[in-house]
């Protein structure tokens, strides 16, 4: 394959617009959000770049410490996406992640992290379009805000 | 730690954005792996045995397959390791395709986002460990809920095949929307004299119970062992007593809507819906009846030979155990008077949807199957008029973004051929009869040839094109439905001053299609229909294991389809159910119980009541999660306080090392 040697330099070297490359993680329910995500796929639209998914059972599993921890490691933004409230799979689940996120949602600011870059949301299995304006909109943020400065929390 | 990586091309569904070779290769510098391939289609025969020989060969005591979803192919790989003698458990799957190749254009930033997505899952197949799963005993009894005709294909399939069935169906009886049919396309077949028997059949089976008259109020527990409160709702008729004479629908003074025949008739405060109801037993409607809203009247009660009336009634609820779930919860009719304004929103007497039609043509229908313009219905001293000249109007609330519908109902084209030509059957074949249409969808067996003799040996004129307004206005002296359209294959403006017009309404879902949803814990879309698991895979499957779909409760469906889906439906319970113990997913949570601190968090969060207070040696309690019950949710791990639970499959561990992975690079 003739694209793979520019791949393997693209690799590890710095792209032309490095200074505004950020990094999004998404962490995902399994049944909901990650669904929508493959339909999304399935119908061929198209995303922004950076978003990279991560699969839980269940947005109720998903400890806040996980998007602490990533804000920690460097990541510029964070979205969580689960079953809308009144849907989850294990009847409750998301409704206990809303809490949780709403909290740490106000929170975050006062830890420095900019309020774009965190969002909890519900995307169903059946809402592929609606996947694709969630990512989007949230990495059109992120990248507008450009990547965190300092890495600390 | 051996670790083996597979990428797949998928044919150029991923190669033709990602370069899977490329990525294959960078693999081979993470830590632990010491395989690595791609593969043009993994899932097929020579993949699978690939990854199965790398394992036997190289050792691996970990694989990862970069290809497509998870939701599509986990299965199918964690069966190729265990093929090979690994635990199915230590298989991790990264989605390249569904979540990269597909949604990108770029072929570097795919490729270095697909490593990326690669390199996750090997960070994550690093903190797995063997599992095995548990067996659970399997409840044989079968729920399905509704008993319209894909209900009651699916209940006899079953019954037949031994199983015990119950249909709990909210009316009065069975039958659903097949039952209010006049006649079924493509053969003019009386739909009465299909279904009718069937609905007998259903009554008489050993295997199977109808709970007519009542509604799932609460659904608990999981594939195998359902728990089901079901509430039987007061019909105010004893219906053991009951014998379904009519005695009390003749003497009945309340009049009240009849709701099936879609208003075009009236019907008795106490009423039964049609002729063949099964069960025939007789219900008293609360708000139409004398005695519950003015305090007297209780004639249905002297009349009733069998002692039957029962004022004082009220709801029961009963909870019975089922192994697996079928929906068939059938459609409703598009409300197409809360849309189309330009029709006249419900207020020209002689517009009338495909449904009252159908009922209008039935000769135990409210006109005996005359075809009149209900305009002239009710008036003394004259007979109704017969139409001269019937419009059929098609997809109205289908295919019409405007009214948020943009599917297709699937059924009106081929009914609308049905009744121009019942029409000119009834009325004559000197009735003008026109179809309005946009494209005619004429696709299953012998329905193209239907249509075709609608237009030919029938003399139908269909007219390509929408109708943009219905108004009524008096020509000659009569009273008329002016049909305002275009002709877009002419290019002109056509009008056709009608006696009657047919609204082809859509399909929509059922009304409380999506609470019960949400009882059951399946996905629906955003009209309400239920989602397979797969469209191709596992087409009558839901997400939830347990819970299958049969009929128009999944998508708008023609009597055929619904039918066949129905027996296929059966088929895949019958499967289930053909094992004595389940396997449930071992993807659970575990207590480490020396950290427990008793507070009992996880108890109050758990939707399935997994977490127990177990009592230990010393007297004190611990919390114990109840493998079995457990559905591996972890809304319990992310409650702990002290973090001493842990989701086999998905540990705090794991996921922590997918975002260092991820971050750290």
């Amino acid at each position: 394959m003739a694209q793979a040697t520019d791949t393997t330099q693209a690799a590890g070297t710095t792209p032309p617009d490095a200074g505004d490359e950020v990094k999004v993680v998404g962490i995902v329910c399994n049944w909901c959000s990650y669904a929508g995500a493959d339909g999304a796929g399935t119908a061929r639209l198209k995303q922004e770049f950076e978003m990279r998914l991560l699969r839980v059972p269940c947005t109720g599993r998903i400890d806040p410490l996980f998007a602490i921890k990533a804000f920690e490691k460097g990541a510029d933004g964070v979205l969580i996406s689960g079953c809308h409230p009144g849907d989850c799979h294990y009847s409750e689940g998301n409704y206990y992640a809303r809490r949780k996120f709403e909290l740490l949602d106000r929170m975050l600011p006062f830890l420095g992290v900019e309020p774009d870059r965190f969002k909890y949301t519900w995307v169903s299995a059946s809402e592929g379009a609606r996947w694709q304006k969630v990512v989007n909109e949230f990495v059109g943020k992120v990248k507008a805000l450009g990547p965190r400065e300092g890495r600390a929390l | 730690m051996r670790i083996g990586v597979f990428v797949c091309h998928c044919g150029t569904n991923i190669a033709g954005t990602v370069d899977s070779r490329g990525i294959a290769a960078r693999a081979a510098e993470l830590k632990d792996v010491v395989h690595t391939e791609d593969l043009i289609y993994t899932c097929s025969e020579p993949g699978q045995s690939a990854i199965q020989k790398a394992i036997i060969e190289k050792g691996l005591t970990r694989v990862v397959v970069a290809a497509c979803s998870p939701h599509m192919h986990e299965v199918t790989f964690r069966r190729t390791v265990e093929g090979a003698g690994l635990n199915p458990y230590l298989f991790e799957m990264a989605n390249i395709r569904e979540h990269c190749s597909w949604i990108h254009d770029d072929y570097g930033l795919a490729t270095e986002k697909a490593y990326e997505i690669l390199k996750m899952s090997v960070a994550k197949v690093r903190q797995l460990e063997a599992l095995v799963p548990n067996e659970v005993p399997v409840n044989k009894d079968v729920l399905v809920i509704g008993g319209g005709v894909a209900g009651i294909q699916t209940a006899l399939d079953l019954a037949d095949a031994g199983l015990k069935v119950t249909i709990v169906e909210r009316e009065t009886t069975i039958g659903g929307t097949m039952a209010r049919l006049d006649k079924t396309f493509p053969t003019i077949d009386c739909s009465a004299c299909i279904l009718t028997p069937r609905m007998v059949d259903a009554a008489q089976h050993e295997n199977i119970e109808i709970m007519a008259y009542c509604e799932v109020d609460k659904v608990q527990g999981y594939v195998g062992n359902f728990t089901v409160d079901i509430r039987k709702k007061a019909a105010m008729v004893d219906w053991v007593k009951c014998i379904g004479c009519e005695i009390c629908v003749q003497k009945c003074p309340a009049k009240a809507p009849d709701v099936f025949n879609v208003g075009l008739a009236e019907t008795k405060a106490i009423y039964i819906p049609f002729p063949q109801a099964v069960p025939k037993r007789a219900a008293i409607q609360v708000e139409h009846c004398r005695w519950f809203q003015q305090g007297k009247c209780k004639v249905c009660e002297r009349v009733c030979p069998a002692d039957a009336i029962d004022f004082e009634q009220q709801d029961e609820y009963v909870q019975k155990e089922f192994g697996a779930i079928v929906m068939a919860t059938g459609l409703d009719v598009f409300p197409w008077e809360n849309h189309y304004h330009e029709y006249g929103s419900g207020n020209i007497p002689d517009v009338i949807s495909g449904l009252q039609y159908e009922r209008m043509l039935n000769a135990s229908g409210p006109t005996s199957g005359h075809v009149v313009r209900p305009s002239t219905q009710g008036i003394k001293g004259q007979e109704p008029e017969e139409p001269k000249t019937v419009v059929f109007i098609q997809c109205v609330g289908s295919r019409d973004e405007s009214v948020g519908r943009p599917y297709c109902s699937s059924v009106c084209c081929m009914y609308t051929a049905k009744q121009a030509i019942l029409t000119k059957s009834h009325v004559g074949m000197d009735t003008e009869v026109y179809v309005f249409y946009i494209d005619i969808r004429a696709t299953g067996k012998g329905y193209e040839e239907f249509v075709k003799r609608a237009q030919t040996e029938f003399n139908v004129k269909y007219v390509r094109g929408r109708v943009s307004k219905l108004y009524e206005d008096v020509i000659d002296g009569s009273r008329k439905v002016i049909v305002r359209g275009v002709d877009t294959l002419l290019g002109k403006q056509v009008e056709v001053a009608a006696d009657l017009v047919v609204l082809a309404s859509g399909i929509t879902s059922a009304e409380g299609a999506i609470p019960l949803a949400q009882k059951l814990n399946i996905s629906y879309d955003e009209w309400g229909f239920f989602k397979e698991s797969h469209p191709k895979l596992r087409p009558v499957e839901t997400n939830t294991a347990g819970v299958f779909l049969a009929g128009a409760c999944q998508s708008p469906k023609d009597i055929p389809t619904a039918v066949a889906q129905a027996s296929g439906t059966a088929a895949k319970v019958l499967g289930l159910l053909s094992r004595d113990k389940l396997k449930t997913s071992p993807q659970i949570a575990i207590v480490e119980q020396n950290r427990c601190v008793s507070c009992w968090k996880c108890v109050e969060v758990c939707p399935f009541s997994a977490p127990q207070k177990q009592e230990q040696r010393d007297g004190t309690f611990k919390s114990h999660i109840i493998e079995t019950v457990c559905q591996g949710c972890g809304i319990c791990v992310a409650t702990c306080p002290v973090n001493c639970i842990t989701l086999k499959g998905f540990t705090t561990d794991a996921i922590i090392d997918q975002i260092e992975e991820l971050l750290l690079a």
